[in-house]
């Protein structure tokens, strides 16, 4: 489903972000990536976004080459890879309904449909009762479901979340990681960059990938493999 | 259908920005419409005074009806001639007496008509040149009874030079005053979509297609820029109205002109948002 080949990601003054970096992740998997600030999370991430393209080796997300996709034929990726973040990135000054909203209109949703799937979606992240809110008036927590809500509007196969429970409180993160928990279970493929260590402790049944100045340090697969 | 609810939303949503992108490709198309106005009563001007550009054509007091009906039909038959006026010498000294009241007792005094019998030569429009001018004078040349051409060479030269002078000016400041508003108009649409960086972000994100992202700034380009022609219209009708109110009388422009200027504005909006979104579409 994921796969990064010998990958390297430079930038002209800050060196290397990744050192030929190789990993994968098949479907259905929910893995940590973790690492200290500049280790290459959310470098990682953004590659697989293809919101930028590798300096050397290659990225293949869902069937598609980072070699191959274009800049303007990129959003045939993001229809089957969501990302949510820890800024949350919604609309400000729009409602929550309107920000799932918006995200089913600009890509190509039925009019007629676009209502009710909103506040199907809303619901399933447990805000049914706070649609009609302006999003600044909701909670950090709230907001990230909000974020959710809109990332799973296109029914991805691959949810990317780049720190998602960092702006937020132990028990707001619980929450936010009890909904990823139930997306994994309908089968999408989750990557979750987080620093937060103890949140990665509370779900040693998941997949735990480290980062360390742009290498894989550490895969809690391969462990057990190793092991077995 | 969404791309025309979302542009319309886009202006709502932000009235004060929209209504300042307008407010500047008002202005900016007020300074090129206060010239179109100048230019034009220019020309008008110009061709008024063209208008009299005529030869006149003095004949020998002997000649035959036939020779002059002669002259009148070649000259008739020239494409650069609209019109042929005979002038007697009777009509002559009327017009000499009405013309110099102060040489009344002069006129009266003399036995015999000094004055010559005439044909006045009316030009074309399009053929009020020099050039033209003196092919027309030049004809006569083959005809013996014609004792003198005149049709102020000099005077025509320079209205010439006033209008070559005047044409090359107008083409240089109406192409500076064009790039000028186009300038300002791409500066009011870049910080229109500025604004709202984040929403194109968004729908990058969430995975809308270029063409998508585009159509509703595009439409909401165009709207601006056509909203900013209008008011320019406006502004530049009622500065038109108060200078022949106050100063002197102006002629408006052409209803070709006006729906040009409103159309040229919707195009800069519509340019200057392709230009300036184009940027954001590479990036996320």
């Amino acid at each position: 489903m994921i796969e990064l080949s010998h990958v390297t990601k430079e930038y002209a003054g800050r060196g290397k972000a990744l050192n030929r970096l190789s990993l994968r992740l098949d479907k259905g998997e929910f893995a940590f990536l973790t690492g200290h600030s500049g280790s290459g999370k959310s470098t990682t991430l953004r590659l697989i976004h293809m919101a930028e393209s590798p300096s050397s080796g290659e990225v293949v997300v869902c069937g598609f080459s980072s070699g191959g996709l274009g800049s303007h034929e990129v959003w045939k990726l993001r229809r089957k890879v969501s990302h949510v973040f820890q800024d949350f990135r919604l609309l400000p000054g729009r409602t929550a309904l309107e920000n799932v909203a918006f995200a089913l209109e600009v890509t190509g949703a039925p009019r007629h449909e676009v209502e009710p799937r909103s506040t199907r979606l809303l619901a399933q992240v447990g805000l049914a009762a706070k649609s009609s809110l302006p999003v600044h008036e909701l909670s950090g927590g709230e907001r990230q479901r909000v974020a959710i809500a809109r990332a799973m509007s296109n029914e991805p196969l691959v949810l990317l979340a780049d720190e998602p429970t960092g702006n937020l409180d132990e028990r707001a993160s619980r929450g936010i990681m009890e909904l990823f928990r139930d997306l994994h279970a309908q089968g999408v493929t989750i990557l979750m960059a987080t620093h937060d260590l103890e949140l990665v402790r509370a779900y040693p049944d998941l997949r735990h990938l480290e980062l360390n100045q742009g290498e894989l340090v550490f895969d809690s697969h391969a462990v057990v493999a190793g092991e077995a | 259908m969404y791309t025309i609810r979302e542009a319309l939303a886009g202006i709502r949503r932000a009235p004060v920005l929209t209504g300042l992108s307008a407010a500047m490709v008002a202005l900016a198309l007020f300074v090129v419409g206060l010239f179109a106005v100048a230019t034009y009563n220019l020309h008008q001007a110009l061709s008024r005074v063209e208008e009299r550009v005529e030869v006149v054509i003095y004949i020998q007091d002997d000649v035959r009806e036939a020779e002059l009906r002669l002259l009148e039909e070649d000259m008739l038959g020239l494409p650069e001639v609209r019109g042929v006026r005979h002038v007697s010498k009777d009509e002559a000294l009327v017009r000499a007496r009405t013309d110099l009241p102060e040489f009344e007792e002069l006129f009266l005094s003399m036995d015999v008509n000094p004055l010559p019998a005439s044909l006045e030569v009316e030009l074309a429009p399009g053929f009020r040149d020099p050039a033209s001018v003196e092919r027309v004078a030049d004809r006569t040349a083959i005809y013996p009874f014609v004792d003198e051409v005149r049709f102020g060479r000099e005077w025509i030269d320079r209205l010439h030079l006033l209008r070559q002078i005047g044409g090359i000016a107008t083409g240089i400041l109406g192409t500076a005053f064009a790039v000028v508003a186009g300038l300002i108009i791409a500066t009011a649409v870049r910080i229109a979509i500025f604004a709202r960086r984040d929403e194109i972000q968004i729908m990058r994100l969430v995975g809308a297609t270029n063409g998508f992202i585009r159509r509703p700034f595009l439409l909401e380009g165009a709207l601006t820029g056509i909203l900013g022609g209008f008011l320019a219209l406006l502004l530049t009708y009622l500065a038109t109205v108060a200078v022949s109110r106050t100063i002197f009388p102006l002629d408006w422009i052409p209803a070709e002109w006006t729906v040009g200027g409103v159309a040229a504005g919707g195009l800069f909006g519509l340019v200057a948002s392709a230009f300036a979104i184009r940027r954001y579409l590479r990036e996320v």
